[in-house]
This record gives structure tokens, C-alpha cells and sequence, in this order.
């Protein structure tokens, strides 16, 4: 079988179309800028709400050859991208072939995408997010990873490969290698090549989404939690407790990460149970969190709120101590019959020191709004009432410190993406054969200068997560402004 | 003012004091300890080997002990063995009983030896944090000129298409972290797979020759990260000044939009960014930890990842006291600054 090229026959028509479009794009954005920075001197109107802006004129006519351009070069990607689905990996090459695989995400998009723009006005600020461009592009890609790395991961659909078996003959093979002695039903290509170890990419770049998207948003989420416990009455306290506190988080934040990665994550540290014990101290903020809350808003109906809390309490405080007791390590607090799960140690370490890195920045954010929030007129209102302090905070404050904490907690689900990358890339924490990001571009730099495929699809697919929740989040506070 | 220094400077001695003495306490837990016993010693030793090693040369002691010797505020330890040599901390093991010094730590301006280097740890970082100097040196020259340019010229005409252009190339870099933006630019430029070997994908002759070629792809990296974060800031503190009265009235003067923008607007925009680099001079240092992995630059990055990595106790320790210096004066002198530049609190 012949090796695919990138776009295979269909290429042959749409390839030339496609580079005369980038390069008029291109020379169109570069006119725009200049002739925006030169334009100073056009004609300039007032807008009826007293705006000023130019009109007509050079400027124009490049942004429209930006906008008119770039619609069309949109175009023929889209085109690439359905005629692929069709057309499968002979006919429309690398591009069609990986399309072809990833029709369940294209359903699960579009279907999202359908119900949520047709109930936008029901939807609060997540069907506003479909009013911002911006937004909706960002919320486009982090969808796609989402959907991608839980298809792969769940029910192994888009997966072309295992993704650890090596198959002899295509150790650092370039993208669209027909795979030597196919069998009949095995996929016939490897789409993104063969790594160093003669493995698929493509298969393990999504077994590696799968894992992203599960840790980042999940630690992004406790770190929250112990953010927000803490930051809230050291906002709202202030005095002694807010100067103990803020001292702890500028500790924190002032260790370089990378070192503290190196001294939480090396397996003589992980031997003496301090990130299980971190765990245990950690993980306990969002059962406190959620008592304190439920407690603070049913306190007046003890005959609803006792119940309540018992049910809730038990069961997150089972999954707690499920969460932290573990076999073989040094928190077992819980006997093997009442474990539900085990989490595997290298994940449960690197989890909790993306939290730990994660808190304190989340603990001045929510200091910051606190000491903002605390002096508005709702809040003397129901300490007028007699509420008591945690109803304040948690009922009155947080509720209103919701728009900036949700734009954030975007913005750092990215970073913690980062962070897990960096761990992968220093190879601490997961195994050397996990098959996520960063430790994929470890394993693919060493060999970067003469095989980069290995390294760069990676490196690719984290940009691309990463860049859609700063375009998430960037929509999210656009839209979260406007009323 | 002075006031105001004198405690910033209290807290900062506190927080070094802290986070050193969290650095000691994880780097002498005793599997640390013993994989160190082992690899100075031999591999094969045994646990009672292990542990007379450890106590002959003071590691078994109290943490605090341990971490008051290593200060200097502490007697360094002596060990007598059954022969009758006597070895200890702070001098070598045939020096005259009247040349022992008592105690040899940080305040002494002894930092200690690296047992993975085999050299002095104060020759070594000082050799390390010049050439990391050299390489944050050309990070900042590259990145703050071009981010501020970014940020003032996308903040000069808010929501115009160079704004929204500008924009997403800022939120893209911060989404680029180096590890990613470092192994892209090596494939583009640096490998065999595009052809453009523009440039190398190995900066390790850069510390004595740092050239066009070898050094561009590191500095680049770094910066193009750091970057969009302060264009970021630095456009929303333009378009802040640029709404505000005093623009609307030169305006109506009749001034110039160029004019506005150099002489009006510019000076009272930069002062926050001020702020915002000296801050991010702290986060720099983790992109120069993954850079200089990347490209193999022998600097202080490399230095910390490999004194972590093989638990050299001492070194590790300053290492992480130099980068914790860093952090701090980066804040103080950010404080300082805000309060020199702005009028509005300088005068009140």
C-alpha cells in the first residue's frame, strides 16, 4: 500500500486553492495592520452614542480583503474536513482520514452547538457565551477535546491502534505510514506516524486527551474549593486570621513550581506518604465547603437540615475516605470491603501538587472579591438581619463574586494544563508509558531535530485545549460585562 | 516610606526563612537520605551501613539542628571514630585542633559542597546564575519592547480589528507554553523535517559564544510566553488612560492622534505594566528551568532540575534560596516602584 500524503488526491484540486488563499490572507492581515496604525489621519465620524470612528477609505477595503479572504480560507479547511468524513483516508489523505475518525466528535459538536444556540435565551450567561465569536471558537475547540478524549477514552471509538502496542517496522515512522502487514479489520495507516517506540501517535494523542480532560477541571475544581474556604473568611474576618493565611499562600506562590514538583513528586518523598497525607488535608475543603454551605443557608429548619446534611456528609465523606486510602500506601484508613476505588498513586500525587500549586492563587482571588464584596449595601443589609457570618459569605458573597471566579476558573483549568505538562515534560508523577501530553513531548524531544511528528502532535493538540479556554474565558468576561 | 521597606524586608527574611527550612525538611527525610547514602557510598550497602554512614556525618540529627548547623547558627558536627580520627563539618579531617572552627554555615558565607559536582555550591551557582543571567538578560530586551509595543497598539483604538489582531496573538502566546512553543520552533526551524535550518536546536556552546544562530530559538521561547501576558496588561491600562478626561480634552484641542498617544497617554499607561514585569520576572524562571532542559543550555535551570533531580541537599538548598531572593526583591522593588512612579500615592 502506498504511504498517504496529507491531503491524498483530493489535494491534487483543493491544495493550490488553499496556499493562494493563505498567502492572500496573510498579505491582506499585514496591509490591515499597517494601514490601521497609518490610518490616523482618514476621514473620522461621530457615532450617534459618540463614539469616533473612520469610515471608508483604504482601511476598509484591506479589512474587508481580511475578512472576505479568511471566510474563504475557513471554507476550503471545512471543505477538507467534510469531504474527508466521506471520503476516508484514500481518497482525501492524512487530513480526510483523521476526519474520518473523529465523526462521533463531529455529531456530538454540532448536536451541542444546535440545542445550545436554538435555547440560548434560556440558557444564563452559557447561552450568552453564543452571542461572543470569540467565545463560541473557544468553546468550539475545548468541546472537541472533551468529546474527543472522552469517545477515545470511554469506548475506544476514535483510537485507531492499541495505544501501547508497538508494531515492528514502524519505529519513528513519518505521518501516513501504511502499517507493514495489515491484517484484515486493522486500520491500514498510521495517521500521525509511529514514535520512538513504534507506537501510533495519533491513537495515543487521544488516550492522552482522555487523560487531560479529566484531571485538569477536576483539580482546577479542588483547588477551588480550598480557595474559596479559605478565602472567604480570611476576605471577610480580616485581622489576624487574613494576615496568617495571605502569609501561607505568598509562601507557597513564592517556591518556584518546578522545584516544588521535584520535591513532592520524587518516589523517595511519595515513600513517606506526605502527598497522601497532603491529600487527606486537601480533598477534606470540599466536604467542609459544602457542609458549611448547606448549613448556613437550612440552619433555621434543624428538622430538614439535619437529615440533609447527614445524607450528604456520608456520602461525600465516603468517597473521601475512599479517595484516600489506598493499599499499598501510608493513608488506609478505610478497610479494602467499604473502598470503592483506588486511584492510582502516580495520578493521585501529581493531582494533588497541581492543586496545591493551584490554591493559593485562587485563595487571592477570592480574598480579593471578598474585601470588595464585604462593604456593599446587600451585605449590611443582612448583617442587619442577623445573619450569621458564614450565610454572608457563602450565600451573599459568593453568589456575587460568581462572574470574575468563573472567567478564572477557565483560565485556570488552561494553566493546570500547563502544569500538567510540565510535570509530564520533567517526566515526574505518571509513568513513562501514560500516554498524556507532556509526557509525550518528553519522550518525543529527545529525537526532536530529525523525527519532530511525535513531539509536535502533542505539543499541537495542548495549544490548541489550552488556547480554547483562554477564548472561553475571554468570551465568558466579555459577555459576563455587558449587563 | 522606610517604614514600609523595613517590614517588607522582615517578611521577606520570615518567608526565605520558611520556604528554606520546608526545602531542608523534604530533601533530609530519610529515603532521601538513604538513596544519598547509597549513591556516595556504594549501592550494595546495608541498612546498619546506611545508617552509620548517615550518622557519621551528622545527617541523623534533629531536623532543626541539622537546619541551624546548615544557617550557621549551630555547631557543625564532629564526629569521633573508634581510631581516633576526628572528622567534622567544618574543617578537614587532619587539621589541628586549634583550626577548628565551630560553626560554618550560610552566614558564614559557606554554602556548602555539592557531593553530585564535586565543587564548592557558591562556585557553582555563581557560574550558572551568569549564564541564565545572560539568557534572562536577552529575554527581557526582546520582550519587553515588543509586548509593550503590542499592548499600546492594540490599546490605542479599542475594538478596532489591529486591537482584536493583537489580541488573540497575545492570548495565543500565553496559551503557548515553552515546552510547547520550544519543540515547535526546533521542528520548524531547527530540524530536518522542513528544511529550514535556520537555526540550532541546541543551545550548550551559547554559554562561552552565544551566537544568532544558537541563541535565538531559547530567548525567543521564553519571551513569547512571558509576553502575552504583559501585552495583555499593558492594553488594558491604555485603553483605561485612553477613555479617560484628559485624552477626551486634548482631543477636542485639537492634538494630534499620534501626539495623544506619545505624549498624553503613553506615560500615565506604563506604569502599571512596570508592575506587571517585575512580577512576571519571577515566572520567567520556570520557563528558563524548561528552556534550558530543552536546549540543553548548562544554566541555572539545568542546575536546579539536575540538583533536584539527584537530591544534592546543599545545592538544591541554594538554589532554591537564590530563586526565592529572586521572587521576593521582584515583589519589593514592584511595590517600591508603583509607589515612585504614581504621583497619586507618591504625593498622598
Amino acid at each position: 500500500m502506498d504511504p498517504l500524503t496529507w491531503t491524498g488526491p483530493l489535494g491534487q484540486f483543493l491544495d493550490p486553492v488553499f496556499y493562494a488563499l493563505a498567502v492572500i490572507f496573510l498579505i491582506a492581515v499585514v496591509i490591515q495592520i499597517v494601514m490601521s496604525i497609518a490610518s490616523g489621519g482618514t476621514r473620522v465620524v461621530t457615532n450617534p452614542d459618540g463614539t469616533l470612528s473612520t469610515a471608508g477609505g483604504a482601511y476598509d477595503l484591506s479589512a474587508s480583503a481580511t475578512r472576505w479572504s479568511g471566510l474563504a480560507l475557513l471554507l476550503i479547511i471545512l471543505a477538507y474536513v467534510v469531504l474527508g468524513i466521506f471520503g476516508g483516508p484514500a481518497a482525501t489523505g492524512i487530513v480526510g482520514g483523521m476526519s474520518q475518525q473523529l465523526i462521533p466528535v463531529w455529531i456530538a459538536l454540532i448536536a451541542t452547538f444546535a440545542v445550545s444556540i436554538t435555547f440560548k435565551r434560556k440558557l444564563g450567561l452559557y447561552g450568552k457565551l453564543f452571542d461572543s465569536t470569540v467565545g463560541m471558537i473557544g468553546f468550539a475547540l475545548v468541546m472537541f477535546w472533551v468529546y474527543a478524549g472522552a469517545m477515545a477514552g470511554l469506548f475506544d471509538w476514535i483510537t485507531t491502534h492499541e495505544s501501547l502496542s508497538q508494531v515492528s517496522g514502524m519505529k519513528n515512522k513519518v505521518p501516513g505510514t501504511p502499517m507493514r502487514g495489515a491484517e484484515e479489520g486493522e486500520y491500514a495507516w498510521y495517521l500521525l506516524g509511529g514514535d520512538n517506540l513504534a507506537r501510533d501517535v495519533f491513537s495515543r494523542l487521544f488516550k492522552g486527551a482522555w487523560v487531560v480532560v479529566q484531571i485538569a477541571p477536576l483539580a482546577t475544581l479542588f483547588a477551588f474549593m480550598v480557595g474559596i474556604t479559605l478565602g472567604l473568611p480570611a476576605g471577610y474576618y480580616g485581622g489576624r486570621l487574613d494576615t496568617f493565611l495571605s502569609f501561607l499562600a505568598n509562601l507557597i506562590l513564592a517556591f518556584p513550581v518546578i522545584l516544588l514538583f521535584y520535591l513532592l513528586v520524587t518516589p523517595e518523598i511519595v515513600a513517606t506518604g506526605i502527598p497522601n497525607y497532603m491529600a487527606t488535608v486537601l480533598f477534606v475543603f470540599p466536604l467542609i465547603f459544602v457542609g458549611v454551605l448547606l448549613n448556613a443557608r437550612y440552619y433555621t429548619q434543624p428538622s430538614f437540615r439535619t437529615p440533609l446534611l447527614i445524607v450528604v456528609l456520608g456520602v461525600m465523606g465516603w468517597i473521601y475516605l475512599s479517595l484516600i486510602s489506598d493499599g499499598g500506601s501510608k493513608v488506609a484508613v478505610l478497610p479494602e470491603f467499604l473502598d470503592l476505588f483506588d486511584i492510582d498513586p502516580g495520578i493521585l500525587v501529581v493531582f494533588v501538587s497541581v492543586v496545591f500549586v493551584n490554591a493559593p492563587t485562587v485563595f487571592r482571588i477570592v480574598r480579593g472579591l471578598a474585601l470588595d464584596i464585604k462593604t456593599r449595601d446587600y451585605v449590611a443589609a443582612a448583617q442587619t438581619r442577623g445573619e450569621g457570618p458564614w450565610y454572608i459569605m457563602l450565600w451573599e458573597i459568593l453568589p456575587n463574586a460568581r462572574g470574575p471566579l468563573i472567567v478564572d476558573f477557565c483560565l485556570r483549568i488552561g494553566y493546570t494544563t500547563i502544569l500538567l505538562g510540565t510535570l509530564g515534560f520533567f517526566g515526574l508523577g505518571l509513568e513513562s508509558e501514560s500516554p498524556d501530553w507532556g509526557t509525550t513531548i518528553n519522550a518525543g524531544r529527545r529525537l526532536l531535530s530529525v523525527y519532530p511528528h511525535a513531539a509536535i502532535a502533542p505539543a499541537v493538540s495542548l495549544l490548541t485545549l489550552v488556547l480554547g479556554l483562554n477564548l472561553l474565558a475571554d468570551g465568558l468576561r466579555e459577555e459576563s460585562l455587558k449587563d | 516610606m522606610g517604614l514600609f521597606i523595613l517590614r517588607r524586608l522582615g517578611v521577606m527574611l520570615l518567608t526565605a526563612l520558611c520556604l528554606t527550612f520546608i526545602v531542608f525538611f523534604l530533601t533530609n527525610l530519610y529515603p532521601n537520605l538513604e538513596k544519598l547514602a547509597k549513591t556516595q557510598g556504594n549501592f550494595r550497602m546495608s541498612d546498619e551501613a546506611v545508617a552509620s554512614w548517615l550518622d557519621d556525618r551528622g545527617y541523623l540529627d534533629n531536623t532543626f539542628v541539622k537546619y541551624g548547623r546548615w544557617l550557621g547558627v549551630a555547631p557543625g558536627w564532629v564526629t569521633e571514630k573508634d581510631d581516633g580520627t576526628v572528622t567534622g563539618q567544618c574543617f578537614a579531617e587532619n587539621a589541628p585542633v586549634e583550626d577548628r572552627a565551630t560553626f560554618c554555615g550560610v552566614l558564614q558565607g559557606d554554602w556548602g559542597f555539592s557531593l553530585v559536582f564535586k565543587d564548592e555550591v557558591s562556585n557553582i551557582v555563581a557560574t550558572r546564575l551568569g549564564a541564565t543571567g545572560k539568557l534572562m538578560g536577552f529575554v527581557l530586551l526582546v520582550m519587553v519592547p515588543m509586548s509593550l509595543l503590542v499592548g499600546v497598539l492594540a490599546g490605542m483604538r479599542e475594538g478596532s480589528g489591529l486591537d482584536r489582531s493583537l489580541s488573540t496573538f497575545s492570548i495565543a502566546t500565553t496559551a503557548t507554553p515553552e515546552y510547547v512553543s520550544g519543540v515547535i520552533f526546533i521542528a520548524v526551524f531547527a530540524s530536518s523535517a522542513f528544511g529550514l535550518k535556520w537555526f540550532k536546536g541546541s543551545a550548550t556552546q551559547a554559554i562561552e559564544n552565544a551566537t544568532f544562530e544558537n541563541f535565538t530559538l531559547p530567548v525567543l521561547t521564553i519571551a513569547l510566553y512571558g509576553m502575552g501576558y504583559i501585552a495583555r496588561m499593558t492594553r488594558a491600562s491604555m485603553t483605561e488612560v485612553m477613555t479617560a478626561q484628559y485624552i477626551r480634552t486634548a482631543r477636542l484641542k485639537g492634538v494630534s492622534f499620534g501626539n495623544i498617544v506619545l505624549k498624553h497617554a503613553l506615560r500615565n499607561a506604563l506604569i502599571a505594566p512596570f508592575t506587571v514585569i517585575m512580577l512576571q520576572i519571577p515566572w520567567l524562571l520556570n520557563g528558563v528551568v524548561i528552556v534550558e532542559t530543552l536546549f540543553n543550555y548548562k544554566g541555572f535551570g539545568w542546575l536546579l532540575v539536575q540538583a533536584a533531580g539527584n537530591n544534592d541537599i546543599e545545592l538544591l538548598l541554594a538554589v532554591s534560596v537564590v530563586s526565592v531572593v529572586v521572587v521576593l526583591i521582584t515583589q519589593l522593588i514592584s511595590d517600591i516602584g508603583y509607589v515612585f512612579l504614581n504621583p497619586r500615592i507618591r504625593i498622598s
